[in-house]
């Protein structure tokens, strides 16, 4: 089987999602505000059937489907902790993450979902460079 | 409005997620990292989602409302702003420090592995603090 078919099926099925959501009750599906808004609200009940749906999406893949479950990271926690706190605060501070700005807002044609994909890929890649020159493997 | 439908939206979300091996913070470090021994499928799975949402997202969105609630709920913002492009910026940072985003990290706390536990709350802890430092910071 072709190496890029299981990213490839996997991308469609998080457009259908987007697109699902979208259809049914207008709303774009950004798991940081999701995430967050699951919490501080309002509106919590569909976004905590989001959630709880995305374990079930991942249960199936790993129990049902059979595929294997990923390592775990081998990032010291000190690390961790780090990119969490940089994720939750620049998520919240730019409007969106990967799925927000990169899956929906680029399908709505936003300049702003655009420009907010370019900049955190471009600041991700120099991360890894960053970090691979100063602690090399060990990360 | 009603709220079932975000539950099938999540188990699509969740197996995509899993699936594509973006649950797989080695493969997405591998992702970014363009001058080692790059892993190009982000780009595919990136690429399949967009296609998908870029096509039909203007079919939806040209409808009165939505199927089920009353009002399509979109971002209204249009003008770039210091906030989205510095968040852009931190959140950049983040993942490529440990390779994960939101949604990775939540369907992953499903392995019970300590650092994606840790991630989450790191994660919560940012989104909490992000109120009070924008204010802080803000130009008054």
């Amino acid at each position: 089987m072709n190496a890029y078919l299981l990213p490839l099926t996997g991308g469609v099925l998080l457009g259908l999602s987007a697109m699902w959501l979208l259809l049914s009750l207008g709303r774009i599906a950004g798991i940081s505000g999701i995430a967050w808004g699951s919490l501080a609200g309002p509106e919590r009940l569909w976004r905590t059937l989001f959630l709880v749906g995305l374990l079930l999406g991942g249960l199936l893949t790993h129990n049902v489907i059979g595929q294997p479950v990923p390592a775990e990271s081998t990032a010291p926690l000190w690390l961790i902790v780090t990119s969490g706190l940089l994720v939750g605060l620049g998520t919240r501070m730019g409007g969106g993450c990967t799925s927000g700005h990169g899956v929906c807002g680029l399908g709505r044609r936003s300049p702003r979902s655009l420009v907010a994909t370019l900049t955190f890929m471009t600041l991700g890649v120099i991360t890894v460079l960053v970090m691979q020159s100063l602690m090399g493997d060990a990360v | 409005m009603r709220a079932w439908p975000a539950l099938i939206s999540g188990v699509l979300f969740g197996l995509g997620l899993t699936l594509s091996g973006m649950s797989d913070p080695a493969k997405v470090l591998g992702f970014l990292n363009i001058t080692g021994a790059w892993i190009p499928d982000l780009i595919f799975v990136m690429g399949g989602a967009v296609v998908v949402t870029f096509l039909i997202t203007p079919l939806v969105t040209a409808r009165e409302a939505p199927l089920l609630a009353s009002t399509f709920s979109l971002p209204g913002k249009q003008l770039l702003d210091r906030r989205l492009v510095g968040g852009a910026v931190l959140f950049g940072i983040g993942w490529g420090l440990s390779g994960y985003c939101p949604g990775p990290a939540l369907v992953s706390l499903l392995y019970g592995y300590e650092s994606t536990v840790v991630f989450c709350l790191a994660m919560f802890a940012g989104m909490a603090l992000e109120g009070p430092l924008s204010r802080l910071f803000a130009p008054s």
